[in-house]
């Protein structure tokens, strides 16, 4: 008995599931870290003509763990007529939805933790679970502001879903896979018109890349998107109510979910981890290949916060509008230009 | 056929009916929504009550008062000294100019005039009070779009305003430094030169405001045609400052009225737009900001030399009488209505303050709008809660 359980914990298939969960249980943190320090407290602060945190640590780097450390020891308020348990569930089914996106990124020709075959569909799918967990945040506050915020909310998500994924599909097409890992390979061996080895997509696909970024910007509800959040109308919308611990679940998942799709962006777009001119298959690619990933998911998430930190935002009609009569049918046509271009070479 | 088709189409026309008449029991009711008294929108504490179908406010109503200081009856038990402490905290962005429309009425029930260098540096003071006060709207304003930037670009540059307010005056927030009969004292040595340097700094702000948000089609989205204000509903609810000017009424307190302050002794402009909306308003204000950092340079070379205090008594007793003198303050017509019985203190003094009869027109131009543009109509209507609830 005890030999048999011995051999299922000691078990190939065992210890890398633990290896797995381990690194992911670990990276959202450490994506989230990187996203806030870096741009949330220093170019944020640097454009606006301040300084940022300088005091906990290094220029102020432990300061989101100082920060963290103040959210666990805050009490856990809940409102009295909220839905406690759909209150309580709210945050975790939105941080459970960027665990799950980062389960089919690969970083290297061996680092993934699922390569999985339909992969950029999952991830796809799953990022929408979070306008589930808003929507519930919402509802189950019991409050006013944050049920316009999970409404709004709620409408922006799915309304951006349609051009993120009609985005990728032009992508696709050309890869001629859905898993993530077979469209890195795909850019590292593209040649365009015999010209260049391991050109990335955003050579030919530029208007989706372009779609993307605005729908994942959407998606992240971050501005000019932020009608859900919009704290000087809804005070903070969805997430008014949450406090402490919940709260850190969700602005943990704000920052996680926006380093996933800036590195879904340089997947598709970009590469992943590939370089141009080098063999995918080369072993040390897996050592350089997280380094290479990291500085393209850097400049995509520069650029996500640049235009945060600079636009302000639309109202909920406008973006609508935005959606359904510019992003759906530019996607659209994309995807029926790239359809022509890959009968047609 | 035919009977079955009429039968078909009664049955159509009852169903019908029948649909309308649940929808009309299924109207899920309005949701009563409190925007403030805590609320960032509100810059402090007022408080306004929406009805929203939907994210549609079907009425709004202000309600002030929150924040109450009961100035008007502590003047009854001051001396007129004592007062521009007080009056310091009304506007409290633009601080200095709520000191001026008092002191130059108990001047006119005095019947005595400050010598013109006073006046020349009291209108310096005055309209840099005004470039601080509307650069932190500027900012602001971005803000209530969602803009977070700007605003600090506006708390950096009117930083070196209030340091050359300071310089003269000794207070940040409130100066009290306008006397009756003149000023407390003269301008520090190397002054003006520091002050001209500040002005460049301050139209290089106006525009970098008119890049990053004038300009910004998300910006223009937001604000063109909302909020419009005609300009006969702009008279009729008194509204006055940028607000009227920019309902397409050239009108302006420091040209239209006779006033010892020497705006007609410079070249200087009026600015108006005939939109109404919240566009028109906060580009009235921008170059409001810009000419008012040209009026000052231009006060600044003209500067005259002399006394700054006039032969006043020690203890100020104003004779009896009354009189009610109105400025073109950063947020509009600024009065005081001195009532004095011969004493130290006045015995009734009314103030009039811009921001109060500007929020009156809430609750009619806030009929029919968005949740959001609720927010992008206070923010461009500029209220200082301090000047609403005296």
């Amino acid at each position: 008995m005890i030999a048999d359980l011995s051999f299922w914990i000691f078990s190939d298939y065992a210890v890398s599931t633990a290896i797995k969960l381990a690194v992911v249980m670990l990276i959202i943190p450490l994506t989230s870290l990187i996203l806030v320090y870096v741009f949330l407290f220093k170019m944020m602060a640097f454009m606006q003509s301040r300084l940022g945190p300088m005091e906990a640590g290094p220029h102020g780097s432990l300061q989101l763990i100082a920060e963290a450390l103040k959210f666990l020891q805050k009490e856990d308020i809940h409102p009295d007529n909220a839905d406690k348990h759909v209150f309580a569930l709210a945050p975790i089914i939105v941080l459970m939805s960027t665990f799950l996106l980062y389960v089919v990124l690969p970083v290297g020709p061996d680092l993934v933790v699922e390569d999985l075959d339909t992969g950029i569909f999952y991830a796809m799918a799953v990022s929408s679970l979070s306008a589930l967990g808003v929507l519930m945040a919402g509802w189950a506050s019991a409050n006013k502001y944050a049920l316009l915020g999970g409404l709004r909310a709620a409408g922006q998500l799915i309304a951006y879903e349609l051009p993120l994924v009609l985005a990728v599909v032009g992508v696709v097409i050309q890869a001629e896979t859905l898993s993530l890992q077979g469209i890195v390979h795909a850019q590292a061996n593209w040649e365009i018109f015999g010209i260049g080895s391991g050109m990335p997509f955003i050579v030919t696909q530029g208007i989706g890349f372009a779609i993307f970024m605005v729908a994942a910007q959407a998606e992240l509800t971050q501005t000019p998107f932020d009608m859900p959040v919009a704290e000087t109308e809804l005070v903070g919308g969805f997430h008014i109510e949450y406090t402490g611990f919940r709260f850190l679940l969700f602005f943990m998942a704000e920052f996680g979910t926006a380093f996933a799709f800036a590195s879904i962006a340089s997947v598709l777009f970009l590469g992943g981890w590939s370089l141009p001119f080098v063999d995918p298959t080369a072993n040390w690619l897996n050592i350089v290949g997280p380094g290479v990933m990291l500085a393209k998911i850097l400049f995509l998430s520069m650029i996500i916060f640049w235009v945060r930190f600079t636009y302000p935002r639309l109202r909920e009609d406008q973006l609508q509008k935005f959606a359904w009569k510019l992003l759906i049918p530019a996607a659209l046509a994309n995807i029926v230009f790239t359809g022509v271009f890959k009968v047609a070479f | 056929m035919t009977a079955t088709s009429d039968q078909q189409r009664h049955a159509y026309v009852a169903s019908q009916a029948a649909e309308a008449r649940v929808n009309v029991e299924l109207d899920t009711g309005d949701m009563i929504l409190n925007i403030g008294p805590q609320h960032p929108a509100t810059h402090g504490t007022l408080r306004i009550a929406t009805q929203l179908d939907g994210e549609l406010v079907v009425k709004a109503d202000p309600i002030p008062g929150y924040m109450h200081r009961g100035y008007e009856k502590l003047t009854e038990v001051r001396t007129y000294r004592q007062i521009t402490t007080l009056v310091n905290r009304i506007d409290w962005v633009g601080n200095f100019a709520n000191e001026v429309p008092f002191v130059l009425a108990a001047e006119r029930l005095m019947e005595v005039e400050a010598p013109p260098r006073a006046q020349w540096i009291r209108t310096i003071l005055f309209e840099m009070s005004r470039i601080a006060n509307i650069s932190l709207f500027l900012g602001d304003m971005g803000v209530q779009l969602g803009a977070l930037t700007p605003v600090f670009f506006a708390f950096r540059d009117r930083e070196r305003v209030l340091n050359q307010i300071e310089a003269v005056t000794g207070g940040r927030f409130h100066p009290n430094f306008d006397r009756i009969g003149g000023l407390k004292d003269d301008l520090p040595k190397g002054w003006i030169a520091e002050t001209k340097d500040c002005m460049e700094t301050m139209r290089n702000f106006c525009d970098e405001v008119e890049d990053l948000l004038l300009g910004n089609p998300v910006f223009q989205a937001r604000c063109r045609g909302i909020g419009v204000i005609p300009t006969d509903v702009a008279l009729g609810y008194g509204l006055s400052g940028a607000n009227l000017r920019a309902s397409g009424v050239d009108w302006d307190l420091r040209r239209d009225v006779d006033s010892p302050l020497p705006y007609d002794q410079i070249d200087w402009k009026v600015w108006t737009h005939t939109d109404g909306d919240s566009f028109a308003r906060f580009w009235v204000r921008l170059q409001e900001t810009r000419e008012a950092t040209l009026i000052v340079d231009k006060l600044l070379d003209g500067l005259p030399s002399g006394p700054i205090m006039a032969k006043v008594p020690r203890i100020i007793k104003v004779p009896a009488g009354e009189a009610y003198i109105s400025t073109e303050n950063p947020l509009g017509e600024m009065g005081y209505y001195i009532v004095s019985k011969g004493d130290v203190g006045p015995f009734r003094v009314k103030i009039r303050t811009p921001s109060f009869n500007n929020i009156a027109i809430v609750s009619w131009v806030l009929r029919g709008v968005f949740v959001p543009d609720v927010i992008t109509i206070l923010g461009s209507l500029y209220f200082v809660l301090g000047d609403i609830d005296r």
